[in-house]
């Protein structure tokens, strides 16, 4: 084999791998949401909505869970969102040049993508201990931990690309820096922050690892914050290691219904910010 | 902030003439915003320093846990291997070496597969369908790590015990040294499996992260090599790989930060067992799994606090790569931007 043979067979063989390298990657995505359809789609029901989780043997739903976490999600975000959205407006916004911007910037990344175990582990010395039993509040807490970072990054990613001949215009007219940032900068940047919201709550509708030793779990229906709250996520790690197929069957189902919710949002918030972006 | 104070400033702004009376509510009101105006101040930059609150709380908590541990067995913590809550004596040597090596095993795979997807889709894939196929790989980052577990445990794992494990077995039963590494029956859970499960994990983070900085290199660069004759891959290979570097080694250490601290897709498919193997087919355990199997369940003091003390190894393993990780791709942000 001469030279230039040698060299386009290499390359030949590296372009080959790429392309399998994608198809591997996406036959994972196949490989997983139809496993997914496959096993949960088959017992998805109403009962699954209005019925508690069974005790081993006997049917049920997974009302109690969907619940739980639903109020756990809504009161994160509710924690969360405020801190998130004010932090990353002191980023962009009146810190944009501060040591403290800098600061904070690097934490809140590392933050991003620190262990979300160690979130719980933070919450139980901090909450759980101290009152003496597990949660729903303690779980909230947890999840809303997770949610400031992503919402200070996207809030001050979407805040940064508000083009500031906006907000001289508006000082110029004589508005205060906090109604500036309120009429201008918030609305100009509205889908964008929604975007990041919404991303946060894709993220923490899965996490399972915080509300492990946070809310922990219930098997009856309980919408007391006070008290240990189910969740799907913790309720499908316990079913899903069950010996009992019926229960294996729930986990599957929850699975189903949360991987789909999570996809859902995070296509949305793709939708959302690509639509921004192409005006 | 509101619908009324805004009319106010709209107002002021459109009087033309102000009178005397006019004059004196005027400095009232520029009084009333500016006061505003500094409380909203503040409080965003309350909610800043409320970020790094958190951090040093998460670290102090941590530290404050593991003081028991700490003081109990000392350094010691970190070589022993016995793992025993009867007798109360805990190390942390088994879960520190699981996490490393599924970690490791993890990047083996997904590092060489990520670059070689964005190399697919910078280079060689149709503009129409870059944008669906990038969507499609984050997607694997936006499915939740207990779906994961799930999957791992009852489809991957099976298939991995009825097909390749014992296929590595037969392969490398008679070599040396490589023997040890695939010894024992194929029990389907185990490090390796881990270890796949979190290479697919991590993929969309490492494929991103370096489709993006394959994006940044200028195109003189890629179309001055092309004009010399260079194939795509020697391209790559010389141009486009030296250029963006830095940005890939940082998305390489973000995606081990995940790796290292994933929880609950290990959890279902390491196999729980405090031992350290030489064999990757065998089970073992993980930090984060360790935590997650037995927190809820330890009784007395030191064991819930020999739990936390890994729970702090694990943050400050992962805190050093994850700070790595950002300093280097603040560093390629700079040189782009």
């Amino acid at each position: 084999m001469n030279l230039y043979a040698r060299r386009r067979f290499r390359n030949h063989v590296i372009l080959t791998l790429s392309v399998g390298a994608t198809v591997v990657g996406l036959g994972w995505l196949v490989l997983i949401l139809g496993a997914l359809l496959y096993q949960g789609l088959s017992g998805l029901s109403l009962a699954v909505f209005t019925e508690m989780t069974p005790p081993p043997g006997a049917d049920g739903g997974l009302l109690n869970p969907i619940i739980g976490s639903l109020m756990m999600t809504i009161l994160a975000v509710a924690i969360g969102t405020p801190i998130g959205i004010l932090a990353g407006t002191y980023m962009a916004e009146y810190g944009k040049y501060a040591k403290l911007t800098m600061v904070v910037r690097f934490i809140n990344d590392i933050l991003l993508s620190a262990p979300s175990i160690v979130v719980g582990l933070f919450i139980y010395e901090i909450l759980v201990a101290p009152m003496g039993h597990f949660s729903g509040w303690a779980g909230a807490v947890a999840l809303a931990v997770i949610v400031v970072p992503v919402v200070v990054r996207t809030t001050e990613d979407m805040l940064s690309l508000v083009p500031r001949e906006l907000r001289e215009a508006a000082t110029a007219l004589g508005m205060p820096r906090a109604h500036v940032i309120g009429y201008v900068s918030y609305r100009a940047a509205r889908a964008g922050m929604i975007t990041g919201v919404l991303l946060a709550i894709a993220r923490i509708s899965g996490e399972t690892a915080p509300l492990l030793f946070t809310s922990l779990n219930n098997q009856f229906f309980s919408a007391d914050l006070n008290a240990p709250i189910s969740s799907l996520p913790v309720v499908i790690f316990q079913f899903a290691l069950s010996p009992y197929a019926d229960w294996q069957k729930l986990a599957w189902i929850g699975a189903l219904i949360i991987t789909f919710a999570v996809l859902a949002l995070s296509i949305t918030a793709r939708a959302l910010s690509a639509t921004r972006t192409s005006k | 902030m509101h619908e009324a104070g805004r009319q106010k400033v709209v107002d002021l702004a459109l009087s033309g003439s102000i009178e005397a009376s006019a004059a004196a509510s005027r400095t009232k009101i520029l009084g009333r915003l500016r006061l505003s105006d500094g409380a909203f101040r503040h409080l965003t930059r309350a909610a800043a320093v409320l970020v790094l609150v958190l951090l040093s709380g998460v670290i102090i908590s941590l530290i404050q846990g593991s003081l028991p541990a700490i003081q109990a067995f000392g350094l010691n913590f970190l070589i022993e291997e016995r793992w025993n809550p009867v007798t109360e004596r805990f190390g942390a040597f088994a879960p520190i070496y699981g996490t490393l090596i599924t970690s490791f095993l993890a990047m083996l795979i997904a590092v060489p597969l990520g670059l070689l997807i964005s190399l697919f889709l910078t280079e060689i894939c149709p503009m129409w369908l870059r944008r669906p196929i990038g969507i499609a790989i984050e997607l694997l980052a936006g499915i939740p790590s207990i779906i994961y577990g799930i999957w791992g445990l009852f489809v991957f794992a099976p298939f991995l015990q009825r097909t390749v494990q014992p296929f590595l077995i037969d392969l490398f039963g008679n070599v040396p040294v490589l023997s040890s590494l695939f010894e024992g029956p194929p029990y389907g859970i185990g490090m390796l499996t881990a270890g796949l499960i979190l290479a697919i994990m991590v993929l969309p983070f490492i494929t991103s992260i370096s489709r993006d900085v394959f994006e940044a290199v200028p195109p003189v660069l890629k179309e001055a090599a092309y004009g010399v004759g260079c194939t795509t891959w020697e391209v790559v290979r010389h141009v486009v790989l030296p250029y963006a570097r830095v940005g890939v080694l940082g998305g390489v250490m973000l995606g081990l930060g995940r790796a290292l601290g994933e929880t609950m897709a290990v959890t279902f498919v390491i196999g729980n067992a405090h031992k350290v193997s030489a064999s990757i087919l065998a089970p073992g355990t993980t930090i984060s799994a360790t935590i997650a199997n037995e927190f809820t369940e330890a009784v007395g003091d030191l064991y819930t606090s020999a739990l936390i003390t890994l729970g702090l190894i694990l943050f400050a393993i992962t805190f050093i790569v994850l700070a790595i990780a950002r300093l280097m791709l603040m560093r390629i942000e700079r040189r782009v931007g």
